[in-house]
């Protein structure tokens, strides 16, 4: 169990705020903390992995105290069993993959996890190659494969998708639930990806005006469990424009252009650069097969 | 030509620049990661002999260090060394007056590097320590390079400090700038010629060096 109860003043681009946050993460859960950015997502991130300090408060990770500013507990990172994967990957450029896996290891550890990683994360073929050589999707291997030398007992991800194509970051993403699945491991995710989201988390928490809503489950979250239709589709609305009256949204989703009518009530306070749901409602979907495999 | 001077400038600049190294990189760490408040009072003062007259860093060297004065007193008294007029007072100038040399280009090297090296290696577990000397250095050997290359340049075309505090003293403290001024006054100008080359030369070799390495190592980065 994960139990977090800490406050922290912060000067965000948009002015002061004050993060009063209470969590609980049970053990081997997967936890997505959504909001805006500039919502403090990164710095409940980095307290937690003692990057930044709170101002009061506990935090407590399978009974180990963290912090508690009662106390004046405050464990240095390298002394807190906790995983980051920075946005930027952080990998060490002077060092080569297998390196970089290796550098973790403690005295007599076992390296026989760096060999595991390797192939769970399919990068055993790039175990002699520098960092710069590296595209995207393989830096975030090697970054998750890194953060997990150590068995953290939480790993904190930092929209470590985002910078990815879709078809890389669905790959990613089978990549972090098989991971999680071997190991167990308690993952607190920061993500503004609705599919991601729905696709990898347990529950969701909003962060917002710096306090956290209670977790939902996802489908909840993003009030998809009241459509009654067959087909979601989520993305994000490009433009909203009046065509004969009609009221047309183009919205892009997994790459495609959708343009489709909508009700003035339906649109409600959505405008361009939403991500929105579309539930497609009361029709009978048939699928064809293209090719034969 | 009498090699002593040219041997003496040697001697010095790479002794200088080995003790510089191992002082500037804490305090290039320190001016780098630190928020204190007194992080410029520092800044300043490491920078102030780039700015002072050498002459002014060697007068006040040669008062501190002269055994009418409390500090040379203390010296000669408890440790029997006398830094004036000596090998160690011309080293202990050299260091104070190279020290920008060294500490700036580490500390814009430590500067450089994305915050998260640091942060990522404390938390896979790394004391400071280990994240210095196994992540931070080795990414900025181009510009440890570049301070080691300049304090050592540096050191070699030295001459207001060392005429202050050294002196003159064949095999002790005349170096090739002292040299060099000592031959011109004797209107001896080929020996000042030799020795003028002598320093052209490895000044522009050395800082070729620098350039080269620089353009080679942003190459690298951003092929």
């Amino acid at each position: 169990m994960i139990s977090i109860d800490i406050t922290k003043k912060l000067d965000s681009p948009t002015g002061p705020l004050e993060l009063d946050i209470q969590l609980k993460v049970e053990k081997g859960q997967i936890l997505t903390i959504y909001g805006v950015s500039g919502a403090g997502k990164t710095s409940l991130l980095r307290m937690i992995a003692g990057l930044m300090k709170p101002d009061t408060g506990r935090i407590v990770i399978h009974n180990n105290t963290w912090f508690d500013s009662a106390t004046k507990t405050d464990l240095p990172p390298r002394r807190r069993k906790v995983g980051f994967i920075f946005q930027d990957y952080a990998l060490f450029p002077n060092m080569t993959v297998l390196q970089n896996l290796q550098y973790p290891l403690g005295k007599g550890q076992d390296k026989v996890i760096v060999q595991d990683l390797l192939s769970i994360m399919e990068i055993q073929n790039l175990q002699h190659n520098k960092p710069t050589t590296l595209s995207g999707g393989q830096k975030q291997r090697v970054a998750l494969a890194r953060a997990l030398v150590n068995r953290p007992e939480i790993l904190l991800l930092d929209e470590p998708l985002s910078a990815l194509d879709v078809s890389m970051r669905t790959r990613l993403q089978d990549y972090l639930m098989r991971i999680q699945k071997a190991y167990e491991l308690t993952l607190l995710l920061v993500s503004h990806d609705v599919g991601e989201i729905i696709r990898l988390s347990h529950a969701v928490c909003r962060l917002e005006k710096g306090l956290l809503s209670p977790p939902e489950s996802p489908l909840g979250f993003f009030h998809i469990d009241k459509a009654s239709g067959k087909f979601l589709l989520e993305g994000e609305v490009i433009r909203i424009t009046r065509d004969e009256g009609q009221l047309v949204v183009t919205l892009l989703t997994g790459g495609i252009l959708l343009k489709m009518l909508i009700g003035d009530k339906e649109l409600g306070g959505i405008k361009a650069g939403d991500k929105i749901v579309v539930a497609a409602k009361g029709f009978q979907p048939i699928a064809y097969e293209i090719i034969r495999s | 030509m009498d090699w002593g001077p040219l041997i003496l400038t040697f001697k010095l600049a790479f002794i200088t620049t080995v003790v510089l190294f191992a002082i500037a990189v804490p305090v290039a760490y320190w001016l780098a990661y630190s928020k204190s408040r007194i992080r410029p009072v520092i800044e300043t003062l490491v920078s102030m002999p780039l700015v002072l007259p050498p002459t002014v860093v060697g007068f006040y060297l040669l008062l501190a260090f002269s055994p009418g004065n409390f500090f040379g007193n203390w010296l000669e008294e408890w440790l029997g060394i006398r830094l004036i007029f000596s090998f160690g007072g011309l080293l202990i100038a050299s260091i104070i007056y190279s020290f920008p040399f060294m500490v700036q280009p580490i500390q814009s090297g430590f500067s450089s590097l994305p915050v998260s090296l640091k942060e990522a290696s404390g938390v896979l577990g790394k004391s400071r320590w280990t994240t210095l000397s196994r992540i931070l250095l080795p990414n900025i050997q181009p510009a440890i390079l570049t301070g080691c290359i300049l304090s050592f340049a540096h050191t070699v075309g030295e001459f207001g400090v060392v005429l202050m505090i050294g002196g003159n003293i064949p095999g002790k403290t005349k170096v090739a700038s002292i040299a060099i001024y000592d031959e011109v006054e004797a209107l001896n100008y080929p020996a000042a010629n030799a020795y003028s080359l002598v320093i052209i030369l490895i000044a522009f070799s050395l800082l070729l060096t620098v350039y080269f390495i620089k353009g080679r190592h942003y190459k690298n980065l951003f092929p």
